[in-house]
């Protein structure tokens, strides 16, 4: 017999007046219900209403939301009209929530444990005597080393797995029924997420908790969920189980989603699901999907579908849903650019790179006070091939952005060279390199709203590698832009916006069209899909694959996310505390034999398929400096030698030709 | 971080006493032809009285002397050449002080509630009313309300006196309550700037994350306002304070001639029209000194109560 | 059409926008309605005062609004209405010049150092610091008592002082902007020193510098008036609202309509322009609050 759901939204329709005093819906006329031991992945892009569905379980809107229409129960409470003090002792107490952002979500002037006492106090029956050691045992529940002296710091003082898991041990202090959590691993390191996401298993499985997981991370919803509903535009478009949605999606939007996330397994890059979703403001006639549906005709455009609940227990709002499988024949995998062939000739090469952020102060200068700290970024020797790309992955404090820097003259590098075209050695600051240089590389930023001049339009930002390369002006300066426009796949019309009337993956492309635009050799991409929803990600990636390919670039990809890097890298350096790890073409680094790091990186990965569990190797602790002796990574090696990993400085060892990993484990061990 | 700061006021002290010297310097003429000019005086005369106030030395010199001795308190001899500065400056300093801290002492509590509630209260009608008021307060000179307090409390309804008439070297007490009225109206105007700024950072605050994973975790309201909003809403006023306080020496002139009060800014007042420079050149190193001296305390102030400052500085 | 020209109608387009915004707000409306009316009043005033501002009489001495005296009359017996119409017109010539030079060479020099950045930069801001240390009255009355006063004396007075703390406000922008993304961009493309600050930098340190323009001017309306109020400012018999209210505290008691009309008038334009400030700040959303009196 089914239990009676435990959080029960009934046709919720939430929004926001604007300025000319039109109501404009954020969700509309959602239905969701979670009874105990169940868990609810809660999937959409940004803009999809998510964290808004989930916040108002606990009759919480935003400053500015109202409730249209609908009800919020919780075992059979009515939440939206609910005494103010009951409604208080439900949040946090039979209701907890795990925030996003634990780092912002910590009040910064109180001590951890007098934030978790504040939840014992509120919400559990403990004597106040009791609390200390209700706190210390919280804190060791979610596994966080050393907690007594844990609750006398403050938040800032922790690292953001730590912040994170203190989150967790306040959300348990009142014991609760139904736990809500919104994106409660974004930002944090992959070796991190997986810890908590195990954490987080393991504990909605003890307790029988009622879950429900906002996420846009795929592979996260897999690993805790049995259940997946995903949003668009406000509205539910599927709803199933986690094996239904994620392996066989039975709606357009989640099939194109669930293609466009890059994945271990594949070598090919992921599907780009194209066009964006329509803004809150927009009156939608029809399905809000159809714009990007392949399977779309006139009904979708005329009338909205319906939520068909079909026999296999799946809801869906689509009137093709049983057109799916067309979706499969329709897009063959794009093949991705050949890799280069090993007697092309060298276009970058980095020999024995070193880079230092510490500057000796004045005083330690004099008085000779400190040791000098380990360069962040030592040991860096990598040559390109003319048309490679060269992926360089690893966590937050890896170096990897800072090496791309140091090859831009954005940082000046502490020792080493940086040869172009197998010349002279280019000086380490871009002020001090020839002209004729500067053309060949180009750097893509992570954020484009940062790297885009808020005050220029899309022609003025076009324009200056233009004017300042080809000194082109007036109408081949215009028809010369508006060819490249079109090659980012946007249109002329695009000439006259700024920045600000872009979308996030528009900004993007502008960014690369801008430096696609100086025709350069190399092109430096840090980080440059990080930012962006996942279908965005996966246009931006095939547009540098296509870019690549007609113009034969070379690039330098920089990521935290493997399946990125494999997808559109042709050979990868692991880096861990600014050292190579590993180096190698792609399918030989992402398969034995592994450097104990690669191997714990790979590991953490989560897949979005319910059936693969990741494999935890390492711990996840936060390192903030190198170690001045021995192997960057010893001091979270599981498979550490002794005192030799801490002297010396491992050899670098060819497993195969052009694989090479620094290890002091010996070959054939590893 | 700590030495560092401290250092670096007393640079900025450094600085000033030397644009302040050096500023006099370059102004034409000097103390004896203001002193003798009303005698159309001769080169003689202005020669004999050069050399009676040393002013024949190099500059350098005289600087030096002049800092040496306003560390040790000594500020020399006024332009007559007879008066001590210190004594005409102590009594003014005292009054003028005694007229700063009367109206922090009303104007900055009024200013964290009226900031508090209205931040709270964002766009309701306690919020408007005083933001309001805020703008009146802080646009209209000051001259203007005093005018007009003098006006109505003072000339039509006759509740308090609108002039002081005590002389500079009374006591304390002696100047109620014919201070009240200056004390009203300083205290307005510097509350308006605060309680703008405590606004701000309330609406921000209440709008953070914390604040709401406070509300989310069951913190009853006041409770949520007083532990986890309030404490971060009202540490950066205290730069804010600070610097509307270095702002209100400035303010206290005006409203000291208004009101016919005997303090700090009268007294150079009137020193600049009598051109009695080495009273102004002390007037303006106290003032800079009483600056620097609060933008210090506050930063102080700052640190201590900033967990996150306090760390950094521990660390270093 | 050429891109420059498209990014003419760009600039236009934006200004058009900022306009609308600010006037779409009841602050922005309200304020830069009365800002505009003193302007046409300052220049038309000549010609609508119904009597010569400086005539004397000395039958009507402190006498209270009538029918051909709206206002009353002052101690000399001169028109109040006429002296309250012209009041604004010294105040609005001296800082409607010095305003904007104040703004121009604060700003350039705020921008340089906040360029160069290092020691020198280190140096400068101590200077600043100590100037603004001062309160601004005793710096401008020291000149003013040496130089004697006047238009010739104040426009420079005022330009000075007041654009120091426009260097502050234009290096602490210049620094925010000069970190971004987009300026490393354009280093990286190997543009010039001077291309870099024309397009990459100026266009956004100018809105922070507009809504700091704004600011000045009423806090240099303010400054001017209290000079003026301590007899430092405008000569008589020129009028000017500082002096009346000056002039009139001393009748208070039975003539209050002298000090009533030149505090209105003064008052009306001071909070014109911070309203204006206030919109033009939201409209470019710039936190203006966050910003202590200098």
């Amino acid at each position: 017999m089914p239990q009676s759901p435990f959080i029960d939204i009934k046709n919720l329709s939430v929004g926001y007046t604007s300025r000319s005093g039109k109501t404009i819906p954020v969700l509309r006329d959602v239905n969701l219900s979670i009874t105990r031991g169940d868990s609810i992945g809660l999937v959409g892009e940004s803009g999809s209403g998510k964290s808004t569905l989930a916040l108002a379980a606990m009759g919480y809107f935003k400053r500015g939301l109202h409730v249209i229409s609908g009800q919020v129960q919780f075992d059979g409470i009515d939440m939206l009209n609910i005494e103010r003090n009951a409604l208080q002792r439900l949040r946090g107490g039979r209701l907890a929530l795990i925030p996003q952002n634990s780092g912002q979500s910590l009040t910064p002037n109180l001590r951890i444990g007098q934030q978790i006492t504040e939840a014992l106090r509120l919400h559990s029956d403990l004597p106040a005597t009791s609390f200390d050691a209700g706190v210390i045992d919280l804190l060791s529940q979610v596994r966080l080393p050393d907690p007594v002296g844990l609750t006398d710091r403050y938040p800032h003082e922790l690292s953001g797995g730590q912040q994170q898991r203190v989150a967790i041990a306040m959300a348990l202090a009142s014991n609760p029924e139904a736990l809500l959590l919104d994106e409660p691993t974004t930002g944090l390191d992959v070796t991190t997420q997986a810890h908590i996401m195990e954490l987080l298993r393991d504990l909605a499985k003890d307790r029988n908790l009622a879950m429900l997981y906002v996420s846009h991370d795929l592979g996260a919803i897999a690993r805790v969920c049995n259940k997946v509903m995903v949003m668009y535009a406000g509205e539910t478009v599927l709803t199933g189980s986690a094996k239904q949605v994620l392996l066989s999606p039975r709606h357009p939007y989640a099939h194109g989603l669930l293609a466009s996330i890059p994945r271990l397994n594949e070598t090919s890059l992921p599907q780009a699901l194209d066009g964006r979703p329509p803004m809150p403001s927009e009156t939608i006639m029809g399905c809000a999907f159809a714009d990007r549906c392949k399977l779309a005709d006139r009904t979708c455009y005329s009338s909205s579908p319906p939520l068909n609940h079909l026999e296999t227990g799946e809801a869906v709002r689509c009137f093709h849903h049983d057109q799916i499988g067309q979706l499969n024949q329709k897009t063959e995998k794009s093949a991705r650019s050949n890799p280069v062939a090993a007697d092309k000739d060298t276009a970058l090469s980095l020999a024995n790179l070193a880079v230092s952020y510490s500057r000796p102060r004045l005083l330690s200068k004099l008085f000779a006070l400190q040791d000098t700290p380990p360069s962040t970024v030592d040991r860096i020797t990598i040559d390109i091939k003319k048309g490679e790309t060269l992926g360089l992955v690893g966590e937050s404090g890896s170096g990897k952005s800072t090496i791309l820097k140091t090859i831009a003259g954005m940082v000046p590098a502490q020792s080493g060279n940086i040869i172009l075209n197998q010349t002279e050695p280019l000086d380490t600051m871009v002020e001090k390199r020839p002209a004729a240089y500067l053309r060949q590389v180009q750097i893509i930023f992570q954020n484009p709203d940062d790297s885009l001049n808020p005050r220029h339009t899309v022609a003025q930002i076009l324009a200056q590698p233009l004017r300042l390369y080809y000194g082109l002006s007036g109408t081949p300066l215009r028809d010369r832009s508006i060819a490249i426009l079109e090659q980012v796949r946007l249109g002329e019309h695009y000439l006259e916006r700024l920045p600000s009337q872009l979308s996030g993956g528009e900004k993007q492309r502008v960014a690369i069209a801008r430096a696609f635009a100086a025709d350069p050799e190399i092109i430096l991409c840090d980080e440059v899909t990080s930012a962006l929803d996942v279908s965005v990600q996966a246009a931006v990636l095939d547009l540098l694959d296509v870019l690549k390919r007609q113009d034969g670039t070379t690039y330098i990809f920089v990521s935290h996310d493997l399946a990125v890097v494999k997808a559109i890298s042709d050979r990868v350096a692991v880096l861990y505390q600014g050292r190579i790890c590993e180096i190698g073409p792609v399918a030989a680094v992402y398969s034995a034999p592994f450097h104990p790091y690669t191997d714990a990186l790979l590991g953490a990965v989560l897949e979005p398929d319910p059936d693969v569990a990741p494999r935890l190797k390492a711990d996840d602790a936060v390192e903030l400096s190198p170690p001045n002796l021995g192997c960057p990574f010893q001091r979270r090696c599981p498979r550490k030698l002794g005192s030799i990993c801490e002297t010396n400085i491992p050899t670098a060892q060819e497993i195969a030709p052009g694989h090479i990993i620094h290890c002091h484990i010996s070959q054939v061990d590893l | 971080m700590l030495i560092r700061r401290v250092l670096l006021g007393g640079v900025t002290v450094c600085i000033v006493s030397l644009i302040i010297f050096a500023g006099v310097e370059m102004l034409p003429g000097d103390a004896c032809t203001q002193f003798l000019g009303e005698y159309q005086a001769d080169e003689e005369l202005l020669a004999q009285c050069r050399k009676d106030l040393d002013l024949n030395r190099p500059a350098i010199d005289r600087f030096a002397e002049w800092t040496q001795g306003a560390i040790t308190g000594d500020l020399g001899l006024a332009a007559d050449g007879t008066t001590k500065i210190s004594t005409i400056v102590g009594d003014r300093l005292k009054n003028s002080l005694l007229l700063a801290f009367c109206a922090m002492a009303v104007g900055i509590p009024l200013a964290l509630l009226l900031g508090v509630v209205s931040g709270l209260w964002r766009d309701r009608l306690p919020d408007i009313i005083a933001s309001t008021l805020a703008i009146f307060a802080m646009t209209i000179p000051e001259f203007v309300s005093a005018t007009l307090l003098i006006l109505v409390l003072s000339v039509w309804l006759g509740w308090l006196p609108g002039i002081v008439l005590t002389s500079a070297a009374a006591p304390a007490s002696e100047f109620f309550p014919e201070i009240l009225l200056p004390v009203i109206v300083l205290s307005f105007v510097m509350c308006a700037h605060i309680m703008r700024m405590v606004r701000s950072s309330v609406i921000d605050v209440m709008a953070s994350d914390y604040v709401q994973m406070a509300t989310l975790k069951g913190v009853p309201y006041w409770q949520m306002v007083f532990r986890h909003a309030l404490p971060n809403a009202l540490l950066p006023a205290i730069n804010v304070v600070a610097l509307t306080i270095a702002w209100l020496l400035g303010g206290v002139v005006v409203i000291e001639v208004v009101f016919n009060y005997p303090g700090l800014g009268r007294l150079m007042i009137d020193s600049i029209s009598d051109r009695n420079l080495p009273v102004v050149q002390s007037i303006a190193l106290i003032v800079a000194s009483v600056y620097v001296c609060v933008n210090l305390a506050a930063d102080l102030l700052t640190m201590i109560a900033n967990p996150k400052l306090r760390t950094m500085y521990m660390r270093k | 059409m050429t891109v420059s020209s498209t990014s003419h109608q760009q600039e236009h387009g934006r200004f058009m926008t900022v306009m609308k915004d600010i006037l779409a707000r009841p602050s922005g409306l309200i304020g830069l309605t009365l800002v505009l009316f003193h302007i046409l009043l300052a220049l038309l005033s000549p010609s609508i005062a119904p009597y010569d501002f400086k005539l004397q009489n000395s039958s009507l001495m402190l006498s209270p609004p009538s029918s051909e005296h709206w206002l009353g009359a002052d101690h000399l017996g001169r028109d109040i209405l006429s002296r309250t119409l012209m009041g604004g017109r010294e105040a609005l010539l001296v800082t409607g010049i010095a305003t904007p030079l104040a703004v121009i060479w604060g700003g350039f020099i705020g921008i340089l150092f906040g360029l160069v950045g290092g020691r020198v930069d280190e140096v400068l801001m101590r200077i600043v610091d100590a100037f603004l240390s001062l309160p601004w009255i005793l710096k401008m009355l020291v000149l003013i008592v040496t130089f004697g006063t006047g238009i010739g004396v104040l426009i420079p007075t005022l330009t000075f002082f007041y654009g120091i703390p426009v260097i502050r406000v234009a290096r602490a922008a210049t620094h925010d902007i000069i970190a971004r993304d987009f300026v490393w961009a354009a280093k990286a493309r190997g543009h010039s020193r001077i291309s870099i600050i024309w397009r990459e930098l100026l266009p956004n340190v100018l809105d922070t510098l507009m809504v700091e323009g704004a600011m000045r001017w009423s806090w240099m309306l303010l400054a001017f008036s209290s000079l003026s109020f301590l007899g430092f400012g405008v000569s008589p018999p020129i009028p000017d609202w500082g002096l009346m209210i000056s002039d009139a505290r001393g009748f208070m008691s039975f003539a209050p309509w002298g000090v009533i009309a030149p505090v209105i008038g003064l008052s009306s334009l001071i909070i014109g322009i911070n309203l204006s400030a206030d919109a033009l700040a939201k409209a470019l959303g710039i936190d203006r609050a966050q910003k202590a009196p200098m």
